[in-house]
């Protein structure tokens, strides 16, 4: 265990919690008329926030929010204070911007640390990061808690997977970070060039995240590598990866010292008894940048508060098992069918009629957005064709931050072939791994 | 130039499909429309099928309500020796004159000649028209398609 608290008694870890839920609502009262407006409209004050109970009574915070507030409306302290920003792709157009001060910066480190040291990662450990860097969290969060326990990280980052398996041998990687279906990959690519997985690698622990992943496919990167199976949970609003981690006993333990979670009724905002299923919210409590109350991150999961064989007593969360809305993830990086139809809005002028098709390619993800040609969008040119299509795939890349595969299709195709107008074909699940 | 000699091309979108074609000449054939002319453009998803008939009002309203998505395209066509260098003559003329051809097909006619329909920038046409018929090239009218 990285940090005592993680194993307090919970009284100790509420009383923690309840004095720093005071301070960061003190500092968003008082800092952001956003948050002064909200709690002035329900006639709540700093001072009636007492306990973690009293969480109940505040305003919630979603995406909109933050887009409403875009690019930095919502952050508390001057910008010669922000060390960092990340940012993800937005609902429709605008992205998501997140903001880090040095300490901030700190709480990242620490709760990676204690993700890391779920397998005991430290010195003599090798690292292979292959979540992509860049403005997503996934790869900083997990390269910084590799050096905060003193491992050696590997920053490879995504993609060139014969590359990335040459390294992984030859340096000796103990522990792979990825999302699962590109250490699914990995492994299938290994095998086809020749390498026995288990002779060749060492990898002891894999931190997965950023997707979900059934069943099969844990115990199927169990099987290929030899390793034990870590599942990583974050988001880049409330901190990046390091919200809640898996421990060797398969339970994913919220780090609520800093980010306190509820569950609650999507449809009536009420708070959920532990055991119940809803959505998860989560409240930072010790962030300076961008701190958040009662963010609803849309996920559904269950809460539990028992303590855990690992000698945790920190809350457990279940493997998130969908959403409250329509987002869906695409190898890791989230994007809202919304943003697919702002791309072709903003191209064309008109919005034609359009289906998100999810497959498989191999075991990774593809997106495919068919767009239908109408009498408005034919040019009477297979150039002119193509150079449409070529330019709503760098649009897609550039608003939702993945390639994209773009096919002109007929009017009435989907309805031909999927029997009734549906605008979001996911066929990853009825072909892919089950549980 | 381009009222007497503009001739009404119909431009079909079509995926890739097995059967689709069969559709469009399918409609084409239960409506009694007779191709005239045509051409196939394919790229690895879709292509265009353009189609000279007899009656391009009455094919037009048959293929768009069976649902197909389509473009009324202006195109010209003249007529060569059917000989080498018939089609070689045009293009010359085009040519000399920095006229770019989009596309063009053929199809062989009665008495040893041929036609060729050519599809040019729109801002062209008319310049088109006017630098063939001065270099002595036959020009046809639409009524050689049409009923």
């Amino acid at each position: 265990m990285w940090n005592p608290i993680e194993g307090a008694p919970r009284e100790e870890l509420e009383k923690l919690q309840a004095k720093r839920l005071r301070d960061t609502v003190e500092r968003v009262y008082h800092l952001v008329p956003f948050y002064k407006k909200k709690f002035d409209e329900l006639g709540i004050k700093p001072a009636h926030i007492n306990s973690v109970n009293d969480l109940k009574n505040l305003p919630f915070t979603t995406k909109q929010d933050l887009r409403d507030h875009y690019p930095f409306g919502l952050f508390t302290v001057p910008m010669d204070q922000v060390v960092r920003i990340h940012s993800s792709s937005g609902t429709t157009g605008k992205p998501t911007v997140v903001g880090y001060t040095r300490h901030d910066m700190g709480v990242w480190k620490e709760v990676m640390a204690r993700t890391m040291s779920m397998m005991n990662v430290g010195p003599g450990d090798v690292v292979h990061n292959a979540y992509g860097y860049g403005l997503f969290t996934g790869g900083l969060g997990f390269h910084y808690g590799a050096e905060e326990v003193g491992a050696a990280v590997v920053p490879s980052s995504g993609g060139f997977t014969k590359r990335q398996l040459l390294l992984m041998k030859d340096f000796g990687a103990t522990v792979l970070c990825s999302t699962p279906s590109f250490a699914l990959h990995l492994a299938e690519v290994a095998k086809d060039e020749g390498y026995d997985l288990k002779k060749d690698f060492k990898i002891r622990a894999g931190f997965f995240g950023a997707e979900p992943a059934s069943e099969g496919l844990r115990s199927a990167l169990r099987d290929a590598w030899g390793l034990v199976y870590i599942e990583a949970y974050g988001l880049s609003e409330i901190i990046g990866p390091g919200v809640a981690s898996g421990c060797p006993y398969g339970n994913l333990h919220v780090f609520e010292d800093h980010f306190i979670p509820e569950v609650i009724d999507t449809e009536t905002g009420e708070v959920l008894p532990d055991g119940q299923e809803g959505e998860l919210v989560f409240t930072t409590v010790t962030k300076q940048a961008l701190p958040i109350i009662r963010y609803r991150t849309k996920d559904i999961t269950v809460l539990h508060r028992e303590p855990c064989e690992c000698g945790r007593t920190i809350t457990v969360m279940e493997s998130v098992k969908g959403r409250a809305d329509d987002m869906l993830i695409v190898n890791g990086v989230n994007v809202f069918p919304s943003q697919v139809e702002h791309v072709l809005t903003k191209l064309e002028g008109i919005t034609p009629n359009y289906v998100i098709v999810l497959d498989k390619k191999g075991v990774l993800d593809k997106l495919e957005v068919w767009v239908e040609v109408d009498d408005r969008t034919f040019a009477d040119g297979i150039g002119a064709l193509e150079t449409l299509k070529t330019r709503l795939q760098q649009e897609m890349l550039n608003d939702l931050y993945i390639n994209v595969r773009v096919k002109l299709v007929e009017p009435k195709t989907l309805e031909r072939s999927m029997g009734k107008a549906k605008r979001i074909i996911d066929k990853r699940e009825a072909e892919g791994l089950k549980s | 130039m381009i009222r007497k000699y503009g001739i009404k091309q119909l431009s079909i979108f079509l995926e890739n499909r097995k059967g689709r074609l069969l559709e469009v000449t399918e409609a084409l054939k239960d409506a009694s429309i007779n191709i005239r002319a045509l051409a196939l453009a394919e790229s690895a998803e879709f292509g265009i099928l353009r189609l000279v008939v007899n009656n391009p009002e009455k094919a037009r309203s048959v293929l768009s309500s069976s649902g197909f998505t389509l473009k009324e395209q202006d195109v010209f066509a003249v007529e060569v020796p059917d000989e080498p260098g018939g089609f070689y003559n045009v293009v010359r003329i085009l040519t000399e004159n920095d006229i770019n051809v989009d596309y063009t097909y053929a199809f062989v006619g009665g008495g040893k000649k041929a036609v060729l329909i050519f599809k040019v920038p729109s801002e062209m046409v008319e310049k088109a028209l006017d630098v063939l018929s001065q270099g002595g090239i036959t020009l046809v009218e639409p009524m050689f398609f049409y009923d």
